[in-house]
């Protein structure tokens, strides 16, 4: 006989260390790795929304970082309003609101708008797919910066906008950064739940089914029009929450805050995670947040690199992460608790 | 009326005529075959019936609605599920969620626990029951296609279309086939209309043969009918024949 529950009991267990770990973290480090852990937190929303993209339906962008700077301006915009704009000496545009609001309120309203930006490039880009989508991605994160440049009046140009560290609310007794860290990963439990509902059931598979196989998703009903501008829409919107995150995180967006090279480290970091998974997206969020630091100071050789050197062994690990884990964190994790639960099942 | 009406279908690709001037007719709960050379046009008219193409010309009707204005992912709704000629499963899936994805226009938000209990259902039905968690690939040919039967059954529809069911499999699986595309068609309640080469399973199962020859109707009616029909025997049987000789 078979024990069907020891998988999820498993799933919920590592879940429950994970909760405990977050909620924990914040005694047992300095308020500086703290800040790091926020960082992983945003990263981990941004790979969700691109792993939905990308892993499940198999739309894969390389403009992702663009879909979060327009999160981020959209926050940055919202919590300024006019009057904060003025101060940081540029000309508001009309649309921005008179008064600012609430730091934690633009995050939701930068998904939506973030949302509806990458649902509307889905529709142009249903046209594309495989290696013209990437590159039509690609297009809109190269010119990203130069249209935030040019428009001023909305992004504060190339001085961009200065943002103010939000208080911790009612009268909560927590530093700025021990609330953002919070806050962050609040928001990150909140869209995990989300995604994971979205992907286990009917709509995960239409999209499994477009990327699997579109003639055949067809002839069963599956409409490839709404499901790919879908998960265009939904991955925008994390991207979009991830990026308000991070402008409020960093408390200064400009139009380098969100360059080229992350779009290309967020999908390299999804692989890593593990496409169509969502078990390994912790893993693509880490490597994403501290590959690069310790890329510069590696821990194991006491050797100091020059600067110029970080790119190469980030590189390198990149490769060997790559080919050591086909499947990326979550394949191995399948390979690793495959004999566990089947051991654990069949003993009965 | 009949369930299934194609009535004067044209189509072509660029110069090429796959299809000219194409009627069919299939009652409700008919079992209609398909057959003709390589080339003649019978997976085109396939795909015209499930909307993957358009017709240049002419129009299809399923139970009176006309098709030719339908969205393709609107077919299966309507009540006609497919095959494919090379099977062509997901192949990142399991085979109960392949079922789950036939049974797609069927499940609504909240019905996900009725959707796994049917499809498994289905599965014990074909005699894949112990196949629900495992995927495509690895699978033996023969069961794959009898997977995407299942995933074709799993919208619960009226019409079933079949592409070449009994293509790679042995002689003993073909015998299997014909008395399980008879029970299939009793137990759901079912339209058939199947392409297919093995002309002994043809005859043996069809009420209703129709035949194509480069894009036209040559023959169409009874299958004895048809096997004495001189331009058939001329353009397939006896091509066939001399194959097999």
């Amino acid at each position: 006989m078979t024990r069907r529950w020891v998988g999820p009991a498993l799933t919920a267990l590592v879940l429950a260390g994970a909760v405990v770990l977050i909620v924990f973290l914040p005694r047992m480090t300095s308020e500086f790795r703290l800040g790091q852990f926020t960082y992983v937190a945003i990263y981990f929303i941004a790979l969700l929304g691109l792993n939905i993209l990308t892993g499940y339906n198999g739309q894969i962008s390389l403009g992702h970082a663009a879909f979060m700077a327009v999160g981020g301006y959209t926050a940055a915009v919202l919590i300024l309003g006019q009057e904060g704009f003025k101060l940081v000496g540029q000309e508001p545009a009309e649309i921005i609101p008179k008064h600012g609001i609430t730091p934690i309120w633009t995050i939701p309203i930068a998904g939506l708008v973030t949302g509806v930006i990458g649902y509307l490039f889905g529709l142009p880009a249903l046209r594309l797919a495989g290696v013209s989508l990437a590159l039509a991605t690609f297009a809109v994160a190269v010119s990203m910066p130069a249209i935030a440049k040019r428009f001023e009046h909305l992004t504060g140009g190339g001085g961009g906008l200065s943002l103010p560290l939000p208080e911790a609310p009612f009268g909560w007794d927590i530093s700025p950064p021990h609330w953002l860290y919070y806050e962050a990963w609040g928001a990150a439990g909140i869209l995990f739940v989300v995604a994971w509902l979205l992907v286990r059931g009917r709509v995960g598979r239409a999209w499994r089914s477009i990327r699997d196989g579109e003639v055949a998703a067809v002839s069963s009903g599956v409409s490839p029009a709404v499901y790919k501008t879908l998960a265009f829409g939904i991955s925008s919107a994390y991207a979009g929450v991830a990026g308000a995150l991070f402008a409020i995180q960093n408390s200064y967006i400009n139009p380098d805050t969100f360059p080229l090279t992350l779009s290309i480290l967020l999908l390299a970091s999804a692989v890593i995670g593990g496409l169509s998974s969502l078990s390994g997206v912790i893993v693509g969020a880490l490597v994403l947040e501290f590959l690069p630091i310790y890329a510069q100071e590696p821990p194991v050789f006491d050797v100091n690199f020059a600067k110029q050197a970080a790119p190469v062994v980030f590189g390198v690990v990149l490769m060997l992460i790559v080919f050591l884990m086909p499947g990326g964190a979550a394949g191995l994790l399948r390979r690793l608790t495959r004999p566990i639960v089947a051991a654990a099942s069949r003993r009965s | 009326m009949a369930l299934l009406a194609v009535e004067n279908v044209t189509r072509r690709f660029g110069g090429i005529v796959a299809l000219a001037d194409v009627s069919l007719e299939l009652e409700q709960g008919a079992i209609g075959g398909l057959i003709g050379p390589n080339g003649a046009g019978k997976t085109t008219l396939f795909n015209l019936i499930t909307r993957l193409y358009r017709p240049n010309e002419g129009r299809i009707a399923f139970d009176g609605k006309d098709l030719t204005r339908t969205p393709p992912h609107r077919i299966v709704r309507l009540g006609i599920a497919r095959t494919f000629q090379s099977v062509v499963l997901f192949q990142n899936m399991s085979v109960l969620e392949n079922l789950l994805v036939g049974a797609h226009a069927r499940l609504r938000p909240f019905s996900e626990r009725r959707g796994r209990k049917q499809a498994l259902e289905t599965l014990d039905y074909l005699g894949l029951g112990g196949l629900a968690e495992r995927f495509p690939g690895g699978l033996p040919f023969g069961t794959l296609k009898r997977v995407e039967l299942a995933r074709a059954l799993a919208a619960r529809p009226r019409l079933l279309l079949l592409d070449e069911p009994a293509g790679g499999l042995n002689h003993e699986e073909v015998g299997e086939l014909g008395e399980l595309i008879r029970t299939v068609r009793r137990d759901f309640d079912l339209t058939v209309l199947l392409v297919e080469h093995h002309m002994n399973l043809v005859m043996s199962v069809c009420d209703h043969v129709h035949v194509l020859n480069f894009g036209r109707t040559i023959a169409d009616g009874p299958p004895e009918d048809v096997r004495r029909d001189p331009e058939v025997i001329e353009a397939y049987l006896g091509a066939s024949d001399s194959a097999a000789a």
